[in-house]
């Protein structure tokens, strides 16, 4: 608009005014994009830069801020990922964690593509009220919902297993996942499952050849959204997990390295930036599709 | 290849009825086109053709076969939606054999088949694009192919033309009509567009509110419209329709202008609806006198909106009128092609 503007102007008038809206458009721009994009990534990236540094000075830089610059490593070490992964379970945890996140994504996915599918395109009786109770379920909190949660995983002997969470993280990523899906499954026109009807297909074959291929990034912005979530969950990994070995990073991280009242604060870091780093490989995969996802719909 | 028998069917959409007991008979090979405005049920009675509405009460039959409870796919009928409905994530060539694919036929089968269907269409060199990369009328093409690969008893299509300009409509309606000659399969196509419907139907069936005003061959239609409505819905530009009273051996306006009636009228005197179509009108030296307000030369023809007293009427002249608005022509309908609808009824006298 404001490009359009501008040259529309610089062809109807002199170069001198050429040259003032183009330099006009140029402090706009500073002003209005880079400015605020700038200041919106030092916020963002601080923590993870603050996260590298720690993990890689020694404890001599880390505890004296009076001879040493706090932002910077004079003697970087690795001393701190050594011990991580050498002297504690991390990539034992690294690795629960991985599983129990990848199988409640799954799980979740599944679910909620059946779910949504089934009150956005079936229309049965009810489905409105199906729709909305779902959602009301997302919004009970999982500060309430893990003590009776923990009755039944204790019940059926799933305590202390990650099944104990594979199975307790789709009560909050279903209704969430079902939400984004029935949104996602609006935009794709009904007459494309019409004549899949006249052509012959059925409702699975519809829902397996047209809805979802065509659903490809909604299934991916809510697969990320679960996976994330997942990898991130505190309440329930600290309640139901009870052996070292068997915790998650989040958890363990917490529990394990800080001993007493001494938090290890290097290896800490370490745990928190190895933690972060394969939602963000996930994320960059597939950013443009969750990108889509959010702001497009089906483009015939 | 079918007949098609739709015997007083009925649809409701809750308490509200939509279709009030419609009955059509459609011929083996016949191209009928449903026209009417916009929710009058015309689109509702295709899809239940299709199968894709339940039937509230009434019975549809393919072929002599009662179809009220049969599936879609079962009903041997192939469909060409408004929005042509192709399937974005699949090539031409997918789009096309999607159902063959799903009947579980074999390869070599499908290519026959599809082969067959891109070359009455001249599809052929775009077999391996996507949707997205196809021109409007190249889609609906498309979508005319996917029907044809079916090899379906009935057609059945949607308001297929609205979505694309008017010259490739026209252009378009002459490959449908093409394409029915040879195929000679039985086609039910639904429009709101009453030249698309002169130009292309064996049977038009004019619908109105949920009922069927009139049906018959086009041109029955165009010269002897049963009713009111049919008479305004049927030509372009639409028929004259003046209200007034038979008084005596003419016809006059309340402001006491007299037009001719039809040679042999036998009317009883009372209020009547005075129809003449624009083109029905003559420059006649011995007319009657009225006001040219408007002016529109078309080339082929010029149209001319006159005043007569207080009544406004078309005229549509093959000839190059010379006029300009504020003169005054003498004009004349031809009384042989009057039309007379009662008043009360709108029914034709």
């Amino acid at each position: 608009m404001t490009d359009a503007a501008a040259s529309t102007a610089s062809t109807n008038s002199g170069s001198d005014q050429s040259e003032t809206m183009a330099w006009d458009s140029r402090a706009r721009r500073m002003v209005m994009l880079w400015i605020p994009l700038g200041c919106f990534l030092l916020i963002l990236l601080f923590p993870f830069y603050w996260m590298a540094v720690t993990a890689l000075k020694p404890n001599a830089e880390l505890y004296d801020f009076r001879n040493h610059n706090p932002f910077w490593i004079s003697s970087p070490t690795l001393d701190h990922i050594r011990l991580l992964l050498f002297e504690t379970s991390y990539p034992r945890w690294l690795w629960t964690t991985m599983i129990v996140a990848v199988s409640s994504t799954v799980l979740s996915l599944f679910a909620s593509t059946l779910a949504a599918y089934a009150i956005q395109r079936l229309r049965f009786r009810g489905s409105q009220y199906v729709g909305l109770g779902i959602y009301l379920a997302y919004l009970v909190p999982p500060s309430i919902l893990f003590i009776p949660l923990a009755t039944m995983v204790y019940n059926l002997g799933l305590f202390d297993t990650p099944f104990a969470l594979i199975l307790t993280y789709p009560t909050f990523l279903i209704p969430f996942c079902t939400w984004l899906l029935i949104g996602y499954f609006k935009s794709i026109p009904y007459e494309l499952e019409e004549c899949a009807l006249i052509d012959g297909a059925t409702r699975l074959q519809i829902l397996r050849r047209i809805t979802l291929p065509l659903a490809v990034p909604g299934l991916i912005s809510a697969g990320i959204f679960s996976f994330t979530l997942s990898w991130n969950e505190f309440i329930y990994a600290l309640a139901f997990i009870q052996s070292s070995e068997r915790k998650t990073v989040p958890v363990a991280i917490l529990t394990e390295l800080v001993t007493g009242d001494v938090y290890q604060w290097g290896a800490l870091m370490a745990g928190s930036l190895l933690g972060s780093l394969p939602v963000a490989i996930f994320y960059s995969f597939f950013v443009d599709y969750y990108v889509s996802s959010l702001t497009g719909a089906v483009k015939e | 290849m079918a007949t098609v028998g739709v015997r007083d069917v009925r649809k409701s959409f809750g308490n509200f009825e939509v279709l009030h007991g419609v009955s059509v008979d459609i011929a083996d090979g016949d191209f009928v086109v449903l026209v009417g405005p916009s929710g009058c049920g015309k689109s509702t009675l295709l899809r239940m053709l299709a199968g894709l509405e339940n039937i509230s009460a009434g019975e549809i039959s393919i072929g002599g076969r009662v179809v009220n409870t049969v599936a879609p796919k079962d009903r041997d009928i192939a469909m060409v939606f408004q929005n042509y409905a192709l399937y974005p994530h699949m090539t031409v060539f997918d789009n096309m054999a999607f159902s063959m694919k799903l009947a579980g036929a074999p390869k070599d089968v499908m290519e026959q088949e599809v082969g067959r269907a891109a070359k009455i269409l001249g599809l052929e060199t775009l077999l391996q694009r996507f949707p997205r990369q196809l021109s409007g009328g190249q889609r609906q093409r498309v979508a005319m192919g996917r029907a044809i690969v079916r090899n379906p008893q009935v057609f059945l299509f949607d308001e297929p033309l609205s979505n694309l300009d008017a010259k490739l409509r026209v252009q378009m309606r002459s490959e449908i009509k093409e394409l029915h000659q040879r195929l000679k399969v039985t086609t039910v196509y639904v429009t709101h567009d009453q030249i698309e419907a002169m130009t292309m139907a064996d049977q038009i069936v004019v619908m109105n509110h949920g009922i069927i005003e009139q049906a018959g061959p086009p041109l029955v239609l165009y010269d002897r419209p049963a009713n009111i409505f049919v008479a305004g819905f049927i030509g372009s530009p639409a028929m004259n329709l003046i209200a007034g009273d038979i008084d005596g051996d003419v016809f006059r306006t309340p402001d006491g202008t007299a037009w001719p009636l039809p040679p042999g009228t036998r009317v009883t005197p009372g209020p009547v609806t005075y129809g003449i179509r624009p083109e029905h009108l003559r420059l006649d030296p011995e007319g009657m006198p009225a006001l040219v307000q408007l002016v529109e030369p078309t080339g082929s023809e010029t149209q001319v909106l006159f005043r007569l007293g207080e009544t406004q009427f078309s005229g549509a002249f093959r000839e190059r009128v010379t006029t300009r608005p504020g003169d005054m022509l003498r004009v004349g309908p031809d009384p042989a092609l009057v039309h007379l609808f009662d008043k009360a009824t709108g029914q034709r006298i």
